[in-house]
């Protein structure tokens, strides 16, 4: 053993200064003038405690990171994050504890993003820590931060209650639900707030008696705060606990916050019951849904305040699936026909997302008879963003009354969209086609929706034409390739003598998308052959799109079936345009040729 | 001796050049004063963009400030898209509630708000690490040679650093910004809009209140002030150029444009002039401290207002009588002045200033007008006299003479104003910027 030390450190000291001396930088850059650098080093501390080893990243590099406290935010941010997955460099979950110390005065500091990244990451390590180590250094922190002189530390606290609150004694629980309702009657609103978000992760972990005893009136003064920003949160605890209580219990404890709430007098307190009004009412269950929450929901949809008919709007689908069909009729539909011409065009915006999803619960008859029209009249509303939303929900309808129906009633104004001066809804319009398509056959396509496709490949906004191309490569996966030859292809070939170069650019991006999808002989016989043509072009900037457009198509070049296209024909082409006067045509000429090597 | 003896007001301190008026740098011009909520520190702003902090003096006696730091808040800029230039100019001051060591507090130019940390900071300077050396010798590390840099205490320093900046939201210039008793959010407020801020979200505001009509042409009134209720976090009011208080509820509606209250004075139509209108716009309101009054101004009244009386102030009190001179004022713009009004901590006192320097503190009854000069007559005065008598005398006979100038309005000195003030929270004790000049009075 004597001899071997040395020989042992002699390989150490020549294999390992490779090793070392990017450690050695990182360690001088947790504390360099730049920022950035400071905040790479921070990212890599997993590496630098690795070559530490254990224990001196407990006994020096973690009081050496408590140190670093007043650097910036994102310093800061990043150094709580890797914290939290820290317990393997400072030798396991026995000594997790030591990060505590840093990650304390994290949870700590002005900047929120901070502090939450602080009680993620202690949340995440007390999961290892033995019940002793809870009671010995867990706890401790948790009243240090909780009896904090500033409201940072306190709001910090309010996250880590429910984290060990299964891992203690029954007595420390007695003592985490006092500590937990002390800050939720803080005086500062800041901490109510955060009290009242975590309300709900504290109740999935308590008794049912201790819920009721202790964390019900709590919830109940919450509901009742001063202040609306603290109020609106409860609507989440309030879930929570419905969750956990049986429904006769939820109708005693919890009817009457539940009506406060829907009729608070804070806009922002309804804009929150109603965007979890379908979770509250699972939550609370059939019973109080039937006899009191239908008619809520009535008031939230016919609420005063549009931003809440929004969030309302978007419950209508999973708020319906839970009552019956005649309830439906009587109670829902009467609000949405109302809501189908909204004064606001963001409660319209938010209808139109969800009217769709009423058809399948309606059923065929009820939906052509009661929804149809309102689908025509929001495929007609005056803003875009309306139209848009509609068209891209039909196939849900489609499911319910079938495409003949569909088509006939709305294929008129879908054809009208499909010429709207909004170019986003024109796009819209162009991605649901596919879809339509496939459902409406050949026959009916070609009657009334090919020519609109060829339509769009002349449109004035790029985006369109792009998009139009693309649909042209969907229509041929759909109806196969002979119709694409028989119908599309000779379009588009036609296109290519337009006096528009624009029109000649198109055709040319929509043969390359086409040769994906098409067989090698129409590659062979149609595609390439205008290609080429289109080469002689006078405008520079197509004849260097088909040096462009020939680099994507040598993968389907080489296929055998093709047989010598790609080094005849192609790359003769390519080799004129090599030569071309213009320096962009010459440069993607050369790149095709090193493609096509 | 009179009045002054009684209500026990002096001169207490000032800050600022002390030269003649007649050249000061303009950047010098004191544009905001504001105590925070402890009385402990105090903020001016000037035209120069720069924010100037004092702190309570513990070492004396009595309420008086130091220096505490000094930074540049604004920079002039330039908008290229409409071509205008931006003053760099401190509108409004407002501190924050102080959540650790450090202090927060919000200053304003006409486009964008800023959120300033000021805190105590310790720079360290990296003593020794493993490749200060220079020679970074590859081979040199090994696992035991490594060590963490050791860091040295250098120096103290108080350093501000913007924390937030919430720009691009306003159109017309910001007048107005007030902290939210909800402690996350504010309001700022230009001639026609109201905006609602996280403090902790820059890039995003809510409209609340947009009075612009939809064709400029019929433009017939701005907003010229807005606050929020102290205590209810739903409630804020603006103040317009026709006179008019409204009172808005946050809770009715995303956007307020129903107001919830509105607090306006029917004009007596006889006394109705080309100047009406622009006399009875209001400069500044705020609210007292439990929210329960409101208190106004306009260019010649200070107006108290219960909360749950909209008809008709409970108090007019006429500050300045100028009605004869509103032609020459007019004539040299000081008919625009923008004068502000505080309240004191207890709520039972306001507070507003006037021309020549002067500023009245009245009770809030409209009883009990005490006059005080701002100048350097009561520097002078102090300074000449010892502490113990003298100055009462002093000012005692200032009063006389004073009373004799406010009479005769011709007597005036129109460049000499007091706009901005500010009441300690908790003390009398008060602060007002006279031109370049910070000036402390307290009641002792």
């Amino acid at each position: 053993m004597a001899e071997a030390t040395p020989m042992d450190t002699d390989p150490q000291q020549t294999e390992n200064p490779d090793g070392m001396y990017p450690i050695a930088v990182l360690l001088d850059e947790l504390k360099h003038d730049d920022v950035s650098l400071r905040l790479n080093a921070v990212r890599r501390l997993g590496t630098i405690a690795l070559a530490l080893g254990v224990e001196r990243t407990r006994e020096e590099l973690v009081p050496f990171l408590d140190e670093s406290i007043d650097d910036e935010d994102e310093v800061l941010l990043a150094l709580a994050e890797e914290l939290g997955s820290f317990v393997e460099y400072v030798g396991g979950p026995a000594y997790a504890h030591v990060l505590l110390l840093p990650l304390e005065n994290l949870a700590a500091v002005e900047e929120t993003v901070v502090r939450d990244k602080a009680v993620e990451s202690l949340s995440k390590i007390s999961t290892v820590f033995s019940p002793g180590q809870v009671e010995e250094h867990f706890l401790p922190l948790v009243k240090r931060l909780s009896s904090g002189d500033w409201f940072t530390s306190r709001t910090s606290a309010c996250g880590l209650y429910a984290p060990v609150y299964d891992r203690c004694t029954p007595a420390i629980r007695d003592e985490l639900r006092k500590g937990f309702s002390v800050l939720c009657r803080d005086d500062t609103p800041m901490v109510r707030r955060a009290a009242a978000t975590n309300l709900s992760k504290m109740i999935g972990k308590v008794s049912k008696d201790h819920l009721i005893a202790d964390l019900l009136p709590l919830f109940n003064g919450l509901s009742q705060d001063d202040q609306d920003s603290v109020r609106l949160l409860t609507v989440e605890a309030l879930i929570a606990i419905a969750k956990v209580l049986s429904a006769p219990e939820s109708k005693t404890h919890l009817l009457q916050v539940m009506r406060n709430l829907c009729s608070d007098k804070s806009w922002r307190v309804r804009y929150m019951v109603a965007e979890k009004f379908v979770e509250m009412s699972k939550a609370v269950g059939d019973v109080l849904v039937r006899e009191e929450l239908i008619l809520a929901y009535v008031h939230v949809l016919k609420d005063s305040e549009a931003e809440v008919r929004t969030a309302a709007a978007t419950q209508i689908p999973g708020f319906s699936a839970l009552i019956d069909r005649d309830a439906i009729l009587r109670n829902i539909l009467p609000c949405v026909q109302t809501l189908v011409s909204d004064a606001s065009q963001h409660v319209r915006a938010s209808l139109a997302t969800h009217i769709t999803g009423l058809a399948p619960l309606l059923g065929k008859d009820n939906t052509i008879e009661h929804l149809l029209p309102l689908f025509l009249q929001l495929l007609k509303d005056e803003a875009p963003e309306v139209r848009l939303n509609i068209i891209s929900k039909l196939d849900l309808v489609n499911n319910v009354i079938g495409i003949e129906l569909l088509s006939q009633s709305l294929l008129p104004a879908i054809v009208e969209l499909a010429e709207d001066k909004q170019w986003r809804v024109r796009l819209a319009i162009i991605e649901n086609i596919p879809l339509l398509a496939s459902h409406l056959g050949q026959d009916f396509f070609d009657e009334k929706l090919s020519n609109l496709c060829m339509q769009w490949l002349g449109d004035a906004v790029f985006s369109i034409r792009e998009a139009a191309t693309a649909n042209l490569r969907k229509l041929t996966e759909v109806f196969g390739v002979d119709w694409a030859k028989r119908t599309i292809i000779p379009k588009v070939l036609e296109l290519s003598s337009n006096q528009n170069y624009l029109y000649r650019m198109t055709t040319l991006f929509a043969l390359t998308t086409l040769a994906q999808v098409v067989t090698p002989e129409v590659v062979k016989d149609l595609i390439v052959p205008t290609v080429i043509t289109l080469s002689a072009d006078p405008i520079p900037n197509i004849r260097f799109n088909v040096a462009k457009s020939f680099e994507q198509l040598t993968p389907i070049l080489r296929k055998p079936e093709l047989g010598n296209t790609l080094n005849g024909d192609v790359r003769g082409t390519l080799n004129k345009l090599n030569e071309d006067p213009d320096v962009d045509v010459r440069y993607y000429a050369h790149r095709a040729l090193i493609a096509a090597q | 001796m009179s009045g002054d003896d009684e209500s026990g007001w002096r001169f207490a301190q000032c800050f600022g050049d002390k030269g003649d008026v007649e050249d000061v740098t303009e950047a010098d011009i004191i544009s905001a004063v504001e105590f925070d909520e402890t009385g402990d520190y105090l903020a001016t702003g000037d035209k120069g963009g720069r924010v100037v902090l004092f702190e309570r003096n513990e070492g004396k006696k009595g309420c008086e400030y130091k220096f505490y730091t000094e930074f540049q808040s604004h920079e002039p800029e330039f908008d290229y898209l409409k071509s205008l230039e931006i003053e760099e100019k401190i509108n409004k001051i407002r501190w924050c509630k102080r959540q650790n060591a450090a202090h927060f507090l919000l200053s304003t130019n006409d486009k964008t708000i800023k959120l300033w940390k000021i805190f105590e900071k310790s720079i360290k300077v990296v003593a020794e690490n493993n490749c200060s050396e220079g020679d970074g010798a590859v081979g040199r590390f090994t696992r035991d040679s490594l060590k963490l840099p050791k860091l040295v205490h250098h120096d103290t320093m108080i350093a501000a650093i913007p924390r937030k900046i919430y720009s691009n939201a306003h159109a017309y210039h910001i007048n107005s910004i007030s902290v939210n008793s909800d402690g996350e959010t504010y309001l700022s407020a230009d001639d026609l809009r109201i905006n609602l801020w996280n403090l902790n979200v820059a890039d995003q505001s809510f409209n609340i209140v947009d009075i612009k009509p939809v064709n400029m042409e019929e433009l017939t009134e701005v907003i010229t002030a807005a606050e929020f209720h102290p205590l209810s976090c739903n409630t804020f009011m603006y103040s317009s150029s026709k006179g008019t208080i409204k009172l808005a509820d946050m809770r009715m509606a995303a956007l307020c444009d129903q107001h919830a209250k509105l607090f306006e004075e029917e004009e007596d139509p006889q006394n109705k002039s080309f100047f009406s209108e622009i006399i009875s716009s209001i400069s500044d309101v705020k609210f007292t401290r439990d929210g329960r009054y409101i208190v106004s101004r306009d260019y010649l009244t200070l107006k108290v207002w219960d909360i749950n009386m909209e008809s008709k102030p409970v108090q007019t009190i006429l500050i300045h009588d100028l009605r004869s001179k509103l032609c020459d004022l007019y004539e040299n713009d000081c008919i625009f002045d923008k004068f502000e009004c505080t309240v004191s901590g207890d709520g039972s006192h306001v507070l507003t200033g006037s021309y020549s320097n002067y500023f009245h503190i009245y009770d809030r009854n409209g009883k009990n007008d005490i006059v005080l000069q701002a100048d350097k007559s009561a520097f002078k005065a102090k300074k000449a006299g010892s502490a113990k008598n003298k100055p009462t005398a002093t000012v005692g006979k200032g009063k006389v003479s004073k009373k004799e100038e406010l009479l005769n309005v011709d007597a005036l000195d129109f460049g000499k104003k007091i706009l901005h003030a500010s009441w300690h929270p908790r003390e009398n004790t008060v602060a007002l910027a006279a031109t370049n000049n910070l000036f402390l009075f307290q009641q002792v």
